[in-house]
Order: C-alpha cells, then structure tokens, then sequence
C-alpha cells in the first residue's frame, strides 16, 4: 500500500477512481543503422504501423460523427504506400529502423508544413503517429491519453496542451501531475472544466495503473487505496459542494451580508452569449482588442458601435467596464507602426499608444464609439484604460472620457507605479481595476510568457498582494471602487484574500463565479481579513496559499 | 496510357474527408492510378499522404492517369469521385 501524498492543490473538488497514466513519448535510441537485413527491417516496420493503424480503427469505432471520420483519416496514413516507400528508402540509405521510420514522416511532415495553413496544422498528427510507431517498436504503450474504458483519474508527469485538447471530462474525472505549478496549463485548463486537479506531486510517480486513489482538488492530498468510509466521508461533502454550487444564486455576499460585485471577463464575441447568461452583476473586464486584432485597416466608429452594443444590449441594466485597446507588446497591429522595440513588454502599448498620433486618434474613434453604443443601450457603461503609469496619464484619459460624454472613467492598475501612487491616480478618474496577471509579471520581473518563472508569476505572491492592498486602501480612503480582473479573483480562497484586502470587486472567467459566491458566502468579512492578514505574513506563493487554505 | 483532366469540386479542395474517401477508393480499385496539378509529378492515387502533399484546392484541374487492365474504369470511377462536392451536406 502506498502512503498518502501532497502536491499543490489547484483546481477544488474531490474524486474517487482508478489511475490511469500518460505514457511519455519514448526517446528513439541511437541510430544503430545500417540494419543487417533491411528487407526483415521494413517488414518489422510495416507490422507496428499495422499495430498503430488498427488501434486508430478501433478508437474510430467507438466514437461518432467528425471524431470518427478524423480518426479514419488518421489510421489510413501509418497504411499509406508511400510512407512505406519512404521508410524503405531510408533504409537503404543506412538508418536503423526507428530512425528510418523517423526520417519518413519528417519527410511529409516538412511537405505539408511547407504547404501551410490547414495542411500545416496536420504536421503535429503526423508527430504523434511518428510517437506512435516508435513506441510500438520499442515495445512501449502508445504514449497519449489513457482509455481504460471506465471513468480514471489521469496522472501524468505533466501535460502539454496537445494532450489536454482531447480530455473527455466524461472519462477523467480528476488531474495529477508530477510536474506544473499553479499557473500551469494544467491548472488553467482543469479550472475552466472545473475537474479536480493536483499539481507539483513528485510522488505521483510511484501511482500504477488500476490504483484506486481518492484526489482532493482543494487540499492537494491524494490517497491511494483509502478506506470505504473515508471515500464516503469525502464524496458526501463533495456532493454537498456542488449542491451549494448549483444553489448559489444572486450578488456577491459575504456570510456576514457584506457586498462584493462578481463580474465577468469578456474578450470576444463568441463568448458574448455564455458570459451574459452567467448569473452576475455585469462585465468587470471587456476586452477590445477582438475588434482591432488580425485586420488591415482599423475598425470604423459605426462597426464599433455596432459591436460595443450588441454586449451593451446582452448585459441591459447591467455594468460594463469597457477597455480602451491594449495593443502592442504581443498583441501587435498591423495598421500601426510600433517600431522596432527591443523589449515590448516595456514598450509602446496600452494606453502609451495614445501618445502617438495614430494611436490618439484611434483612442478618440473608440471613446466616440462607445459613447454612442452607450447612449443606445441601458447598460451602465464605464471605461478605463490599460497600462496607466502615473497619476497624469489617469486624469489625462478621464478628461478624454468625459468630453465625449462618458461619466465613469477608470484606470487599470497593472504598472508597479500606479499601485504606488494609487492614491494620486485616483484623485483624477473614477475608479481602479487591478490586472493581477500584467501586475505580477512587473512586480516581480518575471516575463507572462516564460514557463520556467511560473512561480513568481503565482497570483499568491505576496509582493503582489502587497500592493493590491495599497491600492485597495486608497480606494477606501477616497471611497471610490478599486476592483480586481484577472487569473487571481477567479480562485475562489484567493477572492476571500481580495475581499480581506479591500476590493470591492471581483471580475473572473464566467465558469468561475459560482465556485467564488459560494465560498464568500461561507466567510465573514473578518474571516477574510484574518485570510489576507495570513498570506501577507508568508514569504511566498505556496507558502501564503498554505496558510490561508489552513484558516 | 489513358488520362481525365477533372476539376475538384470540394470547396475545401482534396484536403480532410474529400481527400480521405479518394484515396480509399483508389486502394479498392484494380488498375494504379496516378493523380497530378498541372506541370507537376504525378503520385499515387492511393496515398493520402502524397495527395495530401499535392495541395489540390477546390476549382483546381488534376490529371488522373492509368494503365493496363481496369484503366479506364478506374479513371471514370475517381474522375466521378472528384466531381462530387464532398462538402455538400
């Protein structure tokens, strides 16, 4: 019997099911060419293309519809004459066999790259049936999600977002990962399907296939083979969970009655129809830049009226905090020129556009837009912009707002200056709304798009929490709102941390607010203080979300 | 030798499914057929993976070739394939 283990917690829930693992792709031996008898090579070749082919023929027959007709696409290439024809012709060109059967598919895989576009995106298929082959030849399990053909928990050293693209939340009911932080993939990725998922257990390594483990989301503890009574203990109160979650109902409310706006964040307008239907107070984050991105030429003010209103008109009598185009860094246009900037993380973008004349005018053609938009529709329309540093450019961009009729002009607090200064920047404009994603990558150092920095990127960092707390502060001394958008306020004990320090409002991924109002709804506005007071007192991430998760 | 030049009627083009029951069908028959774009090397009908490779878009004219026995039967066979728009629902 293996003892219990530990990892970091990240997505809350408990389950209770056999492992089933994630193979790794086998690492290819040397090549150990030429092989002695190519002939009895191929054939060796053909059988485990066969072997792969069929296993894609049965899996074709189990599913239905596209993913049928996908996965029959997909078996008849292992059978294709002229992979064989390749393999053959590495062969005699002196590889061993898996280095033969490598070199074929690099064959096609850099023909259809070199087509582009869709046939391109069927190169990375072409690299898992190469995965495939190989591990059939090597004698190893097929490396990719596990079908055991009954509901598993998938544990896996890490997952890739390739592996997680096809996860059927019918058939996994919880994540393990040995490897990944808080902000992995993985951890997003469970969170918006709400499984239960742990993260960062080294132990995990040891969990075999068909062990019945009891994962809890929330705590980060596993048990393998733990007593029936325990596993009952635990799914009763995780069915009490979900009954309190489908019951959450209304606006944000501390146990103690005191009120908290949950709102949703919006970026396209796909999303449009889901996030309206979430039961919640508004959109606390729309992003713009949907309408600016992936065009020529820059929107007209009469299209963007027609898109400003149409999520006006969807969220009617509710608020929307509109912000202004957040281009540049890694969300480049093409009908500005952003220059050569050796670092665009520091660069030209948000709100420092506007500096510019191109991005003036482009600035003055959105407020005008969603002016208009607003005057149309009933709902309670606010704006801010993105990258504010001083307390200039906040009082500057709300005069800009106010003149074209806009009455509630805000700035978000992402630049380490702002949150500072709070105080200041709130003497001239409305309202703050803290981007914790774009205000932990600045505070400490750490660049968003670098994997091996995840933990200084954790939202529980408390030299981030810091300074959400100076500027929740200034918000209560100037008594105006000082809210959150971004990865933190949807965790749902980091939201009570917030609320402790001060925000008055949580904006989140709409599959996140009912998992936030439930647990508010269990904590006092004191319980979340003596929370935030908790995590201040850490040193770091883990070690904050530890304590607080303890309270 | 016989040849038919068709024009691909997929909007697609011999991509996905299109492509896919092609190359099926061109296995299940008796004569080796070979497909080509215009001015380029022929391949085997029965490769997905060369048709594939072909890049053929909807509107696209191909060449299909065959010979010896079961040629021309072949060719009115995949000549009508290519003619169907496999889009259509």
């Amino acid at each position: 019997m293996t003892a219990e283990m530990t990892g970091i917690g990240v997505s809350p829930g408990a389950a209770y099911a056999p492992v089933a693992r994630l193979a790794p792709v086998p690492a290819p031996p040397a090549d150990t060419g030429p092989e002695p008898d190519p002939a009895a090579a191929l054939a060796r070749a053909k059988t485990a293309l066969e072997a792969v082919a069929a296993d894609l023929d049965d899996r074709a027959e189990a599913a239905s519809g596209t993913t049928a007709d996908i996965l029959d696409a997909q078996s008849m290439m292992p059978r294709d004459p002229a992979l064989a024809d390749q393999i053959e012709k590495a062969l005699a060109g002196g590889r061993s066999t898996p280095h033969a059967v490598i070199e074929a598919y690099g064959f096609f895989r850099s023909a259809l790259e070199a087509a582009g576009g869709y046939l391109a995106e069927r190169a990375a298929d072409l690299d898992d049936l190469r995965d495939r082959t190989i591990a059939v030849l090597l004698g190893r399990p097929m490396p990719g999600l596990p079908d055991p053909g009954h509901p598993f928990v998938l544990v896996a050293k890490d997952l890739a977002p390739a592996d997680t693209a096809a996860l059927d939340p019918a058939k996994v009911v919880a994540i393990v990962t040995e490897q990944g932080g808080p902000t992995s993939h993985t951890a997003i990725l469970a969170k918006s399907m709400g499984l239960p998922a742990v993260v960062a257990c080294p132990a995990a390594a040891a969990l075999a296939d068909g062990t019945e483990v009891l994962v809890d989301g929330g705590t980060g503890l596993i048990v393998p083979d733990p007593e029936p009574g325990r596993v009952r203990r635990v799914l009763d109160a995780e069915a009490r969970r979900n009954a309190a979650l489908e019951a959450s109902r209304g606006p944000g409310r501390t146990a103690d009655g005191y009120a908290v706006q949950l709102l949703v964040n919006l970026g396209s307008q796909a999303d449009l129809a889901a996030a309206a239907a979430v039961d919640s107070e508004g959109v606390g984050l729309f992003r713009t830049e949907f309408l600016f991105l992936d065009r020529e030429t820059a929107p007209t003010v009469d299209e963007q009226v027609e898109a400003y209103g149409q999520v006006f008109a969807a969220f009617s009598g509710r608020k929307v905090v509109v912000r202004t185009l957040d281009a540049g860094a890694d969300k480049p246009l093409a009908f500005v020129d952003h220059g050569d900037e050796p670092n665009p993380a520091l660069g030209v973008r948000g709100i420092r556009l506007a500096r510019t004349d191109a991005g003036s005018s482009l600035l003055d053609d959105q407020l005008t837009a969603i002016a208009a938009a607003a005057a149309k529709h009933s709902a309670e329309v606010w704006v801010m912009a993105p990258m504010v540093a001083t307390p200039g450019e906040a009082a500057a961009f709300a005069d800009r707002c106010r003149a074209r009729g806009l009455p509630t002009a805000g700035t978000m607090i992402e630049v380490p200056a702002a949150a500072l200064r709070a105080s200041r920047v709130l003497d001239g404009c409305d309202f703050a709304s803290l981007g914790t994603n774009d205000l932990g990558q600045y505070t400490l150092a750490a660049d968003r798009m670098n994997g091996a920095l995840a933990e200084l990127l954790d939202p529980w960092q408390p030299a981030l929490l810091d300074l959400v707390s100076l500027a929740a502060e200034a918000g209560r001394e100037a008594e105006k709102p000082v809210g959150v958008c971004g990865e933190a306020a949807s965790d749902p004990l980091l939201a009570c941390v917030l609320v402790g320090l001060g925000v008055t409002s949580l904006s989140m991924a709409p599959g996140a607010v009912a998992a936030v109002r439930a647990e508010l709804s269990t904590r006092t506005l004191a319980d979340c203080a003596g929370m935030a007071a908790r995590a201040l007192h850490s040193d770091d991430a883990a070690e904050a979300r530890r304590a607080v998760a303890a309270y | 030798m016989s040849e038919r030049r068709v024009v691909i009627a997929s909007t697609v083009g011999l991509h996905a499914r299109p492509a896919k029951l092609f190359a099926k069908l061109a296995g299940d028959l008796p004569a080796k057929v070979t497909i080509a774009k215009e001015g380029q090397e022929p391949v085997d009908a029965r490769s997905l993976l060369m048709i594939l490779t072909l890049d053929a878009k909807g509107g696209d004219e191909v060449v299909l070739a065959a010979e010896g026995e079961g040629a021309e039967e072949s060719l009115d066979a995949l000549a009508a394939e290519l003619q169907t728009d496999r889009d259509a629902p």
